[in-house]
This record gives C-alpha cells, structure tokens and sequence, in this order.
C-alpha cells in the first residue's frame, strides 16, 4: 500500500493499519448502501434530541405553529424563568439530587462490588460457588419486581422518604461483582503473594495494589451503579414522596403530569436533566464499552 | 508466615485445591481457614446489602402474598382497624382470576415478540456494518446510536409523547391524516418504538465488542478461501456473537416483563389505558390503592406471579436456544 509515501501523516498512517488488504473492503455498491443505512439509523437517533434542544427554545405557540426542527423566537430565558418558577425553585436541587444518590450508591457500590469481586477471583472459602450462583442469579432479577417488597422492608424498618431508601438498593450490583471478578483475575497472584511474603496485610494488600492494578475497572463499575441509579424511576417514585429528596427524574414526571405544562419548559428541563448524564457518558464512554465488552465475551 | 508441616503435605494439599490460585506455598491449614476468613471478609459488605436488597424482599413478599389486610369489622361501613389476617394462596387465587392482570400480561408479551427481534436484528446489523469498513472512523456512528441510552426512560418517555402529540410534533403534521400514534391500536407499537430507541445502541455496543474480540485472522483466512463480505458476516460474525445475543435477549425478556415506565408516562395523557395497563403498573397501583383489588398482599401476590412467569419465560428461551445450537 502506500504507507511508504504517507508516513509523514501520522493520521493516515494510523487509519491504514487498521485497514485489512483492498480486497477484503467492501464493493463500491455495497458501501453506498451500508453508508446510507448507517446515516438513516444516525437520524432516527439523533433526531429526537435535535428537536429536544430546538423545542426547548420556543414558547407553547410557536411549538405548535413553526417548523419543528428549526429555531423560531428565541424563548430559551422564558422557558428557563418558567421551569423554576413551576418547580418552585426545585429544579436544581433535584438535579444535585440526582448527583448526589448516583455518587454515592457509585463510589459504594463499586467498592464493595470490586472486594467481592477480588474475594471470588483471588480466595477459596467455604460457600463460594453457593455465593456466585445467587449473585449470578441476582443478575438475571427483575429488579422492578423487587421494588415493592422492597418498599415494605424499608417502609418496617422506618426508611421510607430517606436518602437511604434511594441509595441501598441502588448501590447492590450484582452486575459489578460480576465485572469485578472478571478483572480481578487479570490480577496477578504472584504479586499478592509477594506481598504477603514481605508482610504486608490483606487488607494493604487489597487498598495499595489490587486497587491501584483495578482502577479502570472500577470507573467501569461506577459508571454502570451511576447510571442506572440515574434512569431508575419506580424506586424513586415509591421511596420518596418530599419535594427535598426528589431525584430530577422524579420532578420532571410530576411537572408534566400535574400541571398544563409549558411544553417548551418541561422540554429545557428534559434536557437540562439529562445534560450531566451526557457529559460524563461521552467523558468515559470508553470505560463503558470496555465494560460490556468484559460482559460480552465472557457471557 | 512459616511453614511448619513437611512439604509433601502443602503439596498435596496444594494439587487438592488446585482452583485456588492463592494456595501456592499455602499449605497449612491454619493458611487454610485464615484465607477462607479473608475471602469471607471481603465478601462480606457486599453480602449484608444484598442481603438487605435482594433476600429479605423476596421473603417478605412471600409472607405479604399469604396476608390481607381486613377491617376488624366493628364500625359502621365495616371498617374500624385495618388488621393482617392469614389468607394461604387466597391472593394468588384472586390475582390469577384477575382478567386486568392478564390482559396485561398479553400486552407486555406481544411486545416483546414485536420489539426484541426488531431491536436486536437492528442491533446486530449495525454492528456489523460498523465493523465492515464502511466507514473509516465508526467513533461518530457508535456514538450517536449510543447516546440515547444517556437519557433515561422516563424522560425519553415524555419526549416521546410530545413527538406523537399532532399539536407539538415536528413530523407529524407530514404523515397521512388520522395518524394518531396514541390511539388502542397503535400506543403499544409507539412504546415499542420509544424502547427499541433507548436500547439499540447499548446492544449494539455488546455486539460490536464481541465482534472485535474475535480475531481477524479468522476473516483473512475466509476472504484468502473467497468468501464474500456478506458471506463472512452471516457465516461467520453472527455465529460469533451468538452467545452475546442469548444474554442480550434474555434481559430484554426480563426488561419487558416489568414495563412501567413507558406506560405510566403515556397514561398520564391517556388516562383510557388504566392503572393496570401491564403487570408492573397494577402490581404499583395496587400498592398504592388506585386499583381494586388493592393492598401490600395483592401487590406481592402479583410481583411473585411475574417474577415465576418471568423466569419461567427466560428458561424456556434459553432451553430452546441450546438445543437449536445443538441441532445446528
């Protein structure tokens, strides 16, 4: 090929060794149609946001009687004065809400995910295929249908309407220990045993070197426990009742279902509800994918 | 730590418990229990919460499902204190006999025979045009079939009810008049739609990592043979992923069972579709007491019921899906 010629490009250089020989790219045919196929399915998802981000500049009149997928007056401060005037100045702290659950089911989640994970992968105790089969079994729950047994547990226990109610549940993930395991036998044995032998303490042992070895797995890990605490809504929604302890989820249903909503304000709060969300998604989505690459190939 | 039985002895326990990559130079047994406390410690925060998340439910649904709660029966409307008293399977008996759960039931069922495949073909397809060098930099594609799954089910909900409402929607008025995405008929296929929307990409990404854990050798040696390029994606990349598959679609079996936040969003607009228009949103408003019959014992007879028929679900589809490989 011509990588002789173009070595000076460091960028076409790159795109050539990922390339397999001409003969096995597709025909100039089939390429149209896989492009056209892949740019349609780019516009079915994609589309709905676009609109999202241009309905949230209009006001109810213009939502109705101007091309929708195009900007008509800019009403983008009304439609904000509005959302926090109908969630009573709530709107952020459900957003920080929001943060403030999925950080903490994440971060503990996550640690307590990656030590069971590390105990499967690196110890042999008593119980242990008993321990994994119901965690694996866990892992094919529906979750949903343990929410209300789960709200008649916490409801006795007095938790109900409580950030706990909200963070307990969501920081068990038997999808994490799965993926804890995984990694953590990537770990390698000789190393934990040369710290044993120098002296070092399980407990040493598993926060300076296992940690350290599994810190992309654990961005991993948090980034799923962050997430699904994020979307989950009937948790929230039979937990927590006070205006406070709302997750934004939550607020903006009631927003939309209480009131005659100002569409253009219920769509700017959609989407500054989801912004965060986003941000950190396309920050480290490459630790998703690593992640459901672990899952699907093992799986 | 020393060693103080003969070596003969580690080693024989060592061969003994060959699966534990930890026994090397391990043999003693006081070793022994010390790395079975040290296994255990470390599986033990995760176990108290799933213990608290995940047993205690289920055994305190089972124990809700066998109570109802009735009024002591000295006031005037029947009522006085509401006290719990021991029905047996009474609730079970009342939430089989119920046609709204049911109907339900057959509602979340043709979706998922009308969604899954629909989402998990289109995922697949995808995923191999993205790993055919189609494009030179598939980054952009992954991430805008990705990016819906960043935004959470009950706001694309709402989105999407605001693009099937005539007045706001930005296509709508384009489509054939009469169209109406709300309608008995149609409302089940629009939360189809909302679904297959959310998670395409999310499948598609477990696809596509199964794809490229394969080596690309195997594709070589095909093309070198004259293989096409479609004959390698069906022959070889979909076998590939056939495992990937199994499990992506047995959580979207799992997923669909418990459909509840599409449906509430939509029936916050059209109220006709009632409180009980798929199991999970009776069992909720059960709890609630927004349907009849209603209480913690009726909602937890519901919940077990789905959780058997979910299951019973799952292994039926991974039974057949093993014997189908088997045969192949």
């Amino acid at each position: 090929m011509t990588t002789a010629i173009r070595t000076g490009n460091r960028r076409a250089r790159k795109v050539d060794f990922d390339l397999p020989p001409k003969n096995a790219l597709p025909s100039r045919r089939g390429k149209i149609a896989g492009l056209i196929a892949l740019i349609a399915a780019a516009v079915y998802f994609l589309g709905p946001v676009y609109w999202l981000v241009v309905a949230s500049t209009k006001n109810n009149r213009d939502l109705t009687s101007t091309f929708g997928f195009w900007f008509a007056e800019w009403n983008l401060g009304a439609n904000y004065d509005s959302l926090m005037s109908w969630t009573q100045g709530m709107f952020w702290r459900w957003v920080g809400n929001s943060i403030f659950y999925s950080v903490t089911a994440g971060v503990v989640g996550t640690l307590f995910a990656i030590m069971a994970g590390y105990a499967i992968a690196k110890f042999s105790f008593p119980g242990k295929k008993v321990a994994v089969a119901i965690i694996m079994a866990g892992l094919l729950m529906p979750v949903a249908l343990l929410t209300v047994p789960l709200y008649l547990e916490f409801h006795a226990l007095g938790l109900v309407d409580t950030v706990w109610a909200i963070i307990i549940p969501s920081a068990v993930s038997p999808f994490g220990v799965f993926l804890g395991m995984v990694y953590a036998q990537s770990v390698p044995t000789e190393l934990l045993e040369a710290a044993r032998i120098d002296g070092a303490g399980e407990l040493r042992i598993f926060f300076t070197i296992v940690m350290r070895l599994l810190a992309p797995a654990m961005v991993t890990i948090f980034l799923f426990i962050f997430v699904a605490t994020w979307n989950n809504f009937l948790l929230p929604l039979l937990m927590v009742s006070s205006q406070e302890l709302k997750p934004v989820t939550l607020g903006l249903f009631g927003m939309m279902s209480y009131f005659s909503p100002n569409k253009g304000a219920v769509m700017l709060g959609a989407l500054l509800g989801v912004l965060p969300l986003i941000i950190l998604f396309f920050t480290l989505q490459r630790y998703l994918r690593s992640g459901l690459a672990a899952g699907a190939v093992k799986g | 730590m020393t060693l103080t039985t003969p070596p003969t002895v580690a080693a024989a326990a060592a061969t003994a418990r060959a699966t534990s990559p930890t026994r090397k130079g391990r043999g003693r047994r006081g070793g022994a229990r010390r790395e079975a406390l040290t296994g255990w410690a470390f599986m033990a925060p995760f176990s108290v919460l799933f213990i608290v998340v995940f047993v205690i439910p289920i055994a305190v649904s089972i124990r809700a499902s066998m109570f109802s709660e009735v009024p002591s029966g000295e006031g005037l409307y029947g009522g006085g204190e509401l006290v719990e008293a021991f029905v047996g399977f009474d609730n079970f008996a009342i939430a089989i006999a119920n046609e709204t759960f049911w109907a339900g039931m057959g509602r979340v069922v043709l979706y998922a025979i009308v969604q899954i495949p629909i989402m998990t073909i289109a995922a697949l397809g995808l995923a191999l045009l993205l790993d055919s060098f189609i494009v030179r930099r598939p980054g952009v594609f992954r991430l805008s079939f990705f990016l819906p799954y960043a935004i959470p089910g009950v706001i694309a909900a709402m989105m999407w009810l605001y693009l099937y409402t005539p007045e706001v929607s930005p296509f709508m008025q384009y489509l054939p008049e009469g169209t109406d995405f709300m309608a008995p008929g149609t409302i089940l296929l629009s939360m189809a739609n909302m679904t297959t929307w959310t998670y395409t990409g999310y499948n598609m990404l477990i696809f596509l990592a199964a794809l490229q854990a394969a080596p690309r050798d195997l594709y070589e040696a095909a093309r070198i043979d004259g293989a096409s390029g479609w004959q390698i994606a069906i022959k070889i990349k979909v076998p590939l992923v056939r495992g990937a598959a199994l499990l992506a679609v047995l959580l979207s079996i799992i997923g669909t069972i418990q459909l509840f936040n599409e449906p509430t969003v939509m029936e916050s607009q059209n109220p006709w579709m009632g409180k009980g228009y798929t199991p999970m949103m009776l069992t909720y408003n059960s709890l609630l007491g927004a349907v009849s019959p209603s209480g913690t014992g009726m909602a937890s007879a519901y919940s077990l019921l789905m959780a058997v028929i979910a299951g019973g679900l799952a292994i039926v589809y991974a039974v057949l899906q093993r014997r189908k490989g088997g045969n192949s």
